[in-house]
């Protein structure tokens, strides 16, 4: 199967190594505890763990066999055939980090790209390699405020509209900083989406202020007032964003962000319950060398040809060990690739098509589904890209089972995080679904929607 | 030859993928979030396809030759992973959605986690850390809360002997502990005096990495844990380099309190030019509710006739979430596929193979290359790259040469406390023929480092491009394309 050792090579090696049997490699191991009896199951050829895996996929509902309306920090947009193809290569996938330059540059080629790529779509200086994902991205922002402020400041104010998971994640990060103090996501700041409550909050001690675009409910706020406010106290603005919005949106380099970060799912990967993703991760040049993870350089070899390798390393754990910022040792390389060929592919032109469907589909459902009697939609008036909150007249639970029979997922259930929108749907709408499907869930509604 | 970026590729006008219009009433974003411009390349979909095939084609891979790559496990990556993890039922799965519609994707996380604690003999597992060194912050978040839930604030530090991963010391101060740096022996073992003088009760935890950077399985294991645990100690387990142990020893058999295992070390799943990784984290039974939240379980037990039913459960003293949704799933079914494919009766063949491939070419290489620590080694070894009577060469230099073999390099200047070293870690899906042919070209790069040196230095000659201007790319920073 995977080794490729005969009965013969086996003895040709012992003896070589001088040992009578494989076993006898292992006597450092304390013998009460050496070759334990595993629990698990006979060995699988690859025909029946083939057919096994086949069912179980089978025993879930897709997005091919659902329709799907549920965002929420991960979308179901179209990934074309070539991205896929081009991942399959052994050449790409098989390979490790590319630490030996001369062997590697496919894979250094292709981050360079990617960082490229990702500062033109976000108007920032500098991306990185990437990161593990939207919410890790988040806690690097933090861990970058944090060191960037020399530890000084202790006050990091993130937005309630900051998606839930990724203000988890950021929590966890920084446990054992005692010197990081994580607030402006109460209910009493809330979701309003002046920012006036969280402004009024910055102030010396403030050394990081995230927000989201668009936010958590899809909706496109101005944060000028609020970047201002946060520059003039001396604090940094980290804006999480949904890249594929940035195809029709100002991007955050252009109203003064220094740090973008977000999920870059979106961005030719498939939703794959969930990951592997890419975490973007993009700043100011003020910022380039508190930047963390991977970073793509041009340089040239000794023939003086254009060369790329991984630079500025001296900046990471295998060098500064403890006194590192982060301990991050990969970035998604392969993910990283497939975000590359997926904007290469859509190009321009492809890539502000599918953000202004996205868009212009959103907009329609927000309109149909508010025009059934006792739905409305919450923030209604606000500007928002391709999700949207609506409240329901019956528990959403119920609805979204209710849903179900007619092989819909509705969208998600904002009461689980936020009180206040208790009753809430967050629903989601990608160039994917077509007017016909809007009309369905629109049908649907009325259907199961009771008096 | 020099492949052009992907923004000097572009002509204005051309796309790759073209989409429907619009079937819903047009309306319009306000001009104020517009953006003026969109600077992304335009290419046609055949130059996109010819591009990254061109480029690909100037790495090097395991698909391609020989990785002995130490403490990076560069085994061969079964293709059937790649086509089970691809299967719709997996891949177009909303990480949100109801639980009773991915039943398949919970059963799989669940059987996962039941497979691992097995195989490294621990009480929980949790599949959400992105890679290993997300696991070892997981692991590290860990003991800090089991502390503090203690009231045992007073434990700050964490013991990490000289061999570590850089990421060991990294994950502990960014977690708030002080880094102590633990001493090993002349046997490459950890210095048990100095460890015992380091062992009171400001002791939060030990990180281990067993078998250790230089191959070796550390012969008083027990004792150390032994001594950490009665300070008051947690013991942590780096899992990079279980793949000598599988189904040889059960890391929590010997009391480990912790670990981390790499699915793409061990498991087999890609490396993918350096991401996605997985790795999921394994304790012992007073620390399962500290695992992060969510861990999957069987929430309704099922009855003769029907299965149980799968969710999520959550932990009552988690340490929170370290990741969004359910960690790399598609990692998690290549690995399902992998432990499958070897069951109760094969998983110890990978471990025996690994560690009769590594022993193999250490007997064929030690009396060339010097080793430092003569003892048997486990799945990895390290040598020193450098001949009293080849001035100059440096274990840099050997590895370079390699690729001129058709060879990818060993892993060179790590660990640490070895000068020049060359860590070599064969892995078990090597045939015989193979590690004879990297001897061969051990062996002779040997004598030519005395006959033609400079062959060395210059080297690699035949690859895409010659040794590069480091210095250069951290001076002059380029770290985009200009604008198409």
């Amino acid at each position: 199967m995977f080794t490729p050792h005969t009965q013969k090579d086996v003895e040709v090696m012992l003896k070589t190594i001088g040992v009578g049997k494989v076993e006898d490699l292992f006597t450092e191991i304390p013998e009460k505890y050496r070759f334990p009896e595993l629990k698990l199951p006979t060995s699988l050829t690859e025909m029946e763990v083939a057919d096994e895996l086949e069912s179980i996929a089978n025993a879930n509902g897709s997005t091919k066999s659902l329709l799907n309306f549920i965002g929420a920090g991960a979308y179901d947009h179209y990934v074309p055939a070539a991205v896929d193809m081009l991942l399959r290569r052994g050449e790409f996938y098989t390979a490790y980090t590319p630490y030996q330059p001369e062997i590697s540059q496919g894979t250094l080629q292709a981050i360079f790209e990617y960082q490229s790529l990702i500062c033109e779509l976000t108007g920032m200086d500098v991306a990185n390699a990437s990161h593990y994902d939207g919410a890790t991205a988040a806690a690097e922002a933090v861990i970058l405020a944090y060191h960037h402020h020399k530890g000084k400041r202790t006050k990091f104010l993130l937005s309630r509209a900051v998606n839930p998971q990724y203000r988890e994640v950021v929590r966890t990060y920084t446990r054992g900083s005692k010197d990081i103090t994580i607030q402006g996501d109460d209910p009493e700041t809330g979701i309003d989406s002046s920012m006036e409550k969280l402004i009024a909050q910055i102030d010396a001690n403030t050394a990081l202020v995230m927000v989201q675009y668009p936010d958590f409910f899809g909706r496109v706020i101005d944060y000028k007032p609020l970047i201002e406010a946060a520059h003039n106290a001396g604090a940094l603005v980290a804006v999480a964003v949904n890249p594929t919005a940035l195809g029709v949106l100002t991007p955050p380099g252009e109203f003064g962000a220094d740090i973008v970060f977000g999920e870059g799912q979106p961005l030719g990967i498939p939703l794959s319950y969930g990951g592997p993703y890419l975490g973007i991760f993009a700043v100011t040049n003020d910022l380039l060398r508190k930047i963390s993870g991977r970073l793509v350089g041009e340089t040239v070899d000794n023939a003086g040809r254009l060369a790329y390798v991984l630079t500025l390393t001296a900046r990471e754990q295998h060098i500064r060990r403890e006194k590192a910022s982060s301990n991050i040792c990969t970035n998604q390389g392969l993910m990283a690739l497939a975000s590359t060929i997926y904007l290469s592919l859509l190009g321009k032109q492809g890539f502000e098509a599918v953000s202004n469907l996205c868009f212009q589909k959103a907009h329609y459902a927000a309109k149909q589904i508010s025009s059934i009697q006792g739905y409305t939609q919450v923030f209604s008036g606000q500007p928002f890209f391709h999700e949207f909150v609506i409240r329901s007249p019956q528990p959403v639970e119920h609805l979204l089972e209710d849903l179900r029979a007619y092989d819909i997922l509705g969208g998600y259930d904002l009461g689980k995080d936020y009180p206040e929108l208790e009753g809430c749907l967050l629903i989601a709408v990608t160039e994917k679904i077509g007017k016909e499907d809007i009309d369905l869930l629109h049908d649907a509604l009325i259907e199961v929607t009771h008096d | 030859m020099t492949e052009p970026t992907i923004f000097e590729l572009s002509s204005p006008g051309r796309q790759g993928v073209r989409f429907p219009a619009s079937d819903v009433p047009e309306v319009e974003l306000p001009a104020a979030f517009r953006r003026k411009e969109l600077p992304l390349p335009e290419l046609a979909e055949i130059d996109v396809v010819r591009h990254f095939t061109r480029i690909s084609q100037k790495n090097y891979a395991i698909d391609l030759g020989f990785y002995p790559l130490g403490s990076c496990t560069m085994k061969y990556n079964p293709k059937i992973n790649e086509v089970t993890s691809r299967l719709p039922g997996f891949a177009l799965t909303h990480p949100l959605q109801p639980e009773d519609t991915v039943q398949g994707n919970l059963y799989l996380m669940y059987t996962l986690q039941e497979w691992l604690k097995e195989i490294v003999g621990f009480a929980g597992v949790t599949l959400q850390p992105a890679a290993g060194a997300h696991g070892e912050l997981t692991g590290v978040l860990i003991i800090q809360k089991y502390h503090a839930d203690r009231g045992d604030t007073q434990r700050t530090r964490i013991l990490i002997p000289d061999s570590a991963h850089g990421t060991n010391p990294a994950t502990s101060a960014m977690s708030g502990f002080e880094v102590v740096h633990l001493p090993s022996d002349a046997r490459g073992n950890v210095d048990l005096e100095a460890l015992k003088g380091l062992c009171d009760e400001n002791l939060a935890g030990l990180m281990l990495t067993n078998p250790n950077t230089l191959g070796l399985f550390d012969e008083n294991v027990t004792q150390v844990i032994e001594l950490v645990h009665a300070a008051g100690g947690l013991v942590y387990g780096d899992g990079a380099n279980l793949n000598a142990l599988l189904g040889i020893v059960r890391p929590g058999d010997l009391g480990f309190d912790i670990m981390h295992l790499n699915l793409h070390k061990t498991f087999s799943t890609p490396h993918g030019g350096g991401g996605p990784g997985s790795g999921p984290v394994a304790v012992c039974q007073r620390l399962v509710e500290y695992l992060p939240d969510p861990v999957v379980a069987i929430v309704e037990p099922g009855g003769e006739e029907l299965p149980p039913l799968y969710g999520y459960a959550h932990p009552t003293k988690s340490i929170g979430r370290v990741k969004s949704f359910n960690g790399h799933f598609g990692i998690l079914v290549r690995a399902y596929t992998y432990i499958a494919m070897h069951g109760r009766d094969g998983l110890s063949n990978i471990a025996k193979k690994s560690v009769l491939n590594a022993n193999y070419l250490l007997a064929k290489v030690k009396d060339t290359y010097h080793l430092p620590y003569d003892r048997r080694c486990m799945h990895e070894f390290v040598v020193e790259g450098q001949w009293a009577d080849a001035p100059g060469i440096r274990a840099l230099d050997i590895a370079k040469r390699l690729i001129d073999y058709n060879f990818h390099p060993p892993t060179n200047y790590f660990p640490l406390i070895v000068h020049e070293a060359l860590m070599i870690e064969p892995t078990e899906t090597e045939s015989i023929e193979t590690l004879d042919a990297f001897a061969d070209a051990m062996l002779k790069i040997a004598v030519e480092a005395r006959e033609n040196p400079e062959l060395l230095h210059e080297a690699p000659h035949n690859s895409p491009v010659g040794r590069c201007d480091e210095v250069r790319a951290a001076k002059q920073l380029i770290l985009r394309a200009p604008k198409a």
